[in-house]
């Protein structure tokens, strides 16, 4: 193995893999939290488990990573029961008894750290728990013993072997029981009545999150558990409809998010030319996970906000021309010639805005309407042409005329079908003729059967 | 536990028998002392009752999804977890989320889910299956959108054929009328008659009075207690519904208040008033309830 790639697997490969594992684990359980509402969860045992640090320390006297667990482990899984006992014997919400357990949870343990003699110097210190030690996760070989041996071995930190193993449970866990865990998540109610003790599988997924997060934030601290088990899944709802899908993107989202964070933290500093010099691995990772998320709220192709609005803007841009169009033909008919449109009146009656006007030009592009110096309009040019005037073209005309026809058309439905006044149905059928489709309008006029006068008495052009 | 149906007023037949059922929640009694016997012919059965009656938690006690102070509840002779397969459950639509992301078939597939069994994968037969449930009422075209994008009648749809995909002998349905629109209204009375006809007994917790004689043969009235049970045509009375909606039993009504205050020591004896639906519901007994929904 040549020195940089050693160096490399060393020093940075290693912690980095324990960040990817535990964003992994943290943001599939993840998912089942924020469907259920549960996401404070994650939060409230990573803070928690502190008092079981400290009283694990105390009773075995070493601050091996299979006693930290345990004492971990156990205070998480206390704070679950803590919670639900606290949800089931008051009528405190789940919300307020999660805030109410975690925060006296860590208060007693930074009671119990300053109690404990010593213990304030070592590094279980608040920092740590918060932030976690990220950076010291470096594989511990001497230099001069290859890294795949027994000695080498021996230097690999335990932390990313309990992460390991987590993950592959969590993973194993949601693989298997992805029905029931789906079932539970939906219809509680459902599955007991199926025969599936939903009480028991909810109680699995809060041993696997206290698991998780008691794994997770020895190794990247609880600012990063929390992140991941938010927002990577939070990130995925965006992008699908659908909960197998959702697991799957949020895995790779937290996979993404660990190795940009890391190479940002660890590199970033280095290329604006602080040499040397780098920020804590696991925030930066969390940062990218919130700015990641960021981007799919404004991004995303379907749920994100741009495409919403653009969603929006269009529609109101394609009503707005057929509006333009089918005031052209009302024109054409009260004249029995075709005239014109100023298009600063037009923009008025459509009430404005910047979607009229684009809809008078892109009108003009697709050949439906054309320029004309017409009577109203003081000719062409100047301002942008806004005060220009605007005739129907050949293709405009007919597309013009089926619009108006199917206005026409559900006015006469409107009175005759549904009852409406006649005065009243002009509204209502300016809406629907914009959402009409082909199946709807020989609805609205079967073969043979099509009205020829609307019910205010104008004709409803043929088809 | 000896089986109801050694008592004589109970037949191992019945799709349903409750002996004695009592459920309380925070100790305030919602049901008290329920005794009922479905036909055992196959039926269409209305729950009917004021709001906080007790109707959703009747059951939800029969489906084991509330704990009973006392009672037991068999169906077909047996207790009902020896008989879970073949019960089928409608809960109100506003019970789960419908921003859930999975789609209508999704949803159609869980109600499948106590014959795929653990940890085992759905098969393409399950989902062929669901997918004839969606058909069966009307929703075939839309079985792969995602359920905040159907509609309230759709999503109560839904709902049916998951039920419908359960294979069941009896079901409870939780409001299936709640807040639908006329065509979801006759599609599912429709699909009521057609599981009557496969000789299916349907239980309906139903609001709407005005259809209980044409939609259903048999009425269960309950305020609390058991007011009355039997065929629409001979219980469905103007007498009946005065005891259910109007009778105010002032002398039970102060014991269950009694009982609240027992268990809840620091409030204070005088409840706010339920105003005046409180007074039409039948006061304090029908006010116990509220906690636990219609």
């Amino acid at each position: 193995m040549s020195e940089p790639l050693r160096q490399f697997v060393v020093a940075d490969l290693t912690p980095m893999v324990g960040a990817v594992l535990a964003s992994v684990a943290c943001a599939l359980l993840g998912n089942f939290l924020v469907l259920r509402r549960l996401s404070l969860m994650g939060d409230a045992i990573s803070h928690a488990v502190l008092p079981g640090l400290v009283a694990a320390f105390l009773v075995a006297g070493s601050r091996a990573t299979g006693v930290m667990f345990l004492g971990a482990a156990g205070a998480g899984l206390l704070t679950v029961i803590a919670v639900e006992a606290l949800r089931r014997l008051t009528r405190i919400e789940t919300g307020a008894a999660m805030g109410v357990v975690f925060s006296v949870m860590f208060a007693l343990g930074v009671l119990m750290m300053k109690r404990a003699e010593g213990l304030e110097n070592v590094d279980l210190d608040i920092d740590c728990v918060l932030n976690g030690q990220l950076e010291l996760l470096f594989w511990a070989v001497p230099s001069s013993e290859p890294l795949l041996s027994a000695a080498g071995w021996r230097g690999f930190p335990p932390q990313v072997l309990t992460l390991l193993v987590v993950c592959a449970v969590c993973v194993a866990a949601v693989a298997v029981f992805f029905k029931e865990l789906r079932l539970v998540s939906f219809d509680a109610g459902l599955a007991t009545s199926l025969g599936y003790p939903a009480g028991m599988i909810s109680a699995g997924l809060m041993v696997l999150v206290a698991g998780a997060v008691v794994a997770s934030f020895q190794a990247v601290g609880s600012i990063l558990v929390i992140a991941m088990l938010v927002c990577p899944p939070a990130t995925a709802r965006m992008l699908t409809d659908r909960l197998g899908r959702q697991v799957s993107i949020s895995v790779a989202i937290a996979v993404v998010d660990a190795v940009v964070g890391y190479l940002l933290a660890t590199r970033g500093p280095g290329l604006l030319g602080d040499e040397g010099g780098a920020v804590s691995a696991a925030g930066m990772m969390a940062v990218v996970s919130g700015g990641v998320l960021g981007m799919a709220v404004l991004g995303a192709p379907v749920h994100g906000v741009i495409a919403r609005h653009a969603r929006r803007w269009k529609l109101a841009r394609e009503i707005a021309e057929e509006d333009i169009l089918a005031m052209l033909y009302r024109i054409w008919e009260q004249r029995g010639a075709v005239g014109t449109l100023g298009v600063g009146d037009a923009v008025e009656a459509l009430g404005g805005g910047h979607a009229a006007r684009v809809a008078v030009k892109r009108l003009v592009r697709a050949g439906k309407v054309e320029w004309r110096d017409g009577a109203g309009a003081d000719g062409g040019g100047g301002a942008g042409r806004s005060r220009g005037a605007v005739a129907l073209t050949d293709a405009g005309g007919r597309e013009a005329r089926s619009l108006v026809r199917t206005h026409r058309l559900w006015e006469t439905y409107l009175v005759e079908k549904v009852g409406l006044r006649s005065d009243h149905v002009h509204c209502t059928a300016m809406e629907l003729e914009h959402h009409t489709t082909a199946q709807m309008r020989s609805e609205l006029a079967p073969e043979g059967a099509a009205p020829a006068i609307d019910p205010q008495g104008k004709a409803i052009p043929p088809a | 536990m000896p089986a109801l149906a050694s008592r004589p007023e109970h037949s191992a037949r019945s799709p349903l028998s409750i002996h004695d059922m009592t459920v309380a929640y925070q100790r305030r009694p919602v049901l008290w002392d329920v005794d009922y016997d479905a036909p055992l012919e196959p039926s269409l059965v209305a729950i009917v009752g004021p709001n906080g009656a007790g109707k959703s938690t009747l059951i939800k006690a029969c489906l084991g999804l509330v704990p009973m102070a006392s009672g037991q509840v068999e169906v077909f002779g047996q207790p009902y977890r020896a008989q879970r397969k073949v019960v089928g459950y409608v809960p109100q639509r506003e019970s789960v989320d419908w921003d859930f992301p999975v789609s209508a078939l999704d949803v159609v597939v869980m109600g499948r889910y106590a014959m795929i069994g653990w940890a085992r994968p759905v098969t393409r037969a399950h989902k062929q299956a669901a997918r004839e449930c969606l058909r069966q009422v009307g929703m075939a075209d839309l079985a792969d959108r995602q359920i905040s994008q159907l509609s309230g009648g759709q999503q109560q749809r839904v709902f049916l054929a998951r039920a419908l995909a359960q294979e069941s002998r009896i079901y409870f349905m939780d409001e299936p009328f709640a807040g639908v629109d006329a065509a979801t209204e006759h599609a599912i009375v429709d699909l009521l008659r057609e599981l009557r006809s496969r000789g299916r007994t349907v239980f309906c917790v139903h609001h709407d009075l005005q259809t209980v004689e044409q939609y259903f043969d048999h009425v269960v009235l309950l305020n609390t207690r058991l007011v009355a049970a039997g065929p629409v045509a001979t219980v469905f009375t103007h007498e009946n519904l005065r005891k259910t909606y109007g009778g105010r039993l002032t002398v039970l009504e102060e014991a269950a208040q009694a009982v609240a205050q027992a268990a809840r020591p620091g409030v204070s004896a005088s409840a706010p008033s339920r105003g005046v639906a409180g007074a039409m519901t039948g006061g304090g007994i029908a006010g116990a309830g509220g906690g636990g929904g219609g």
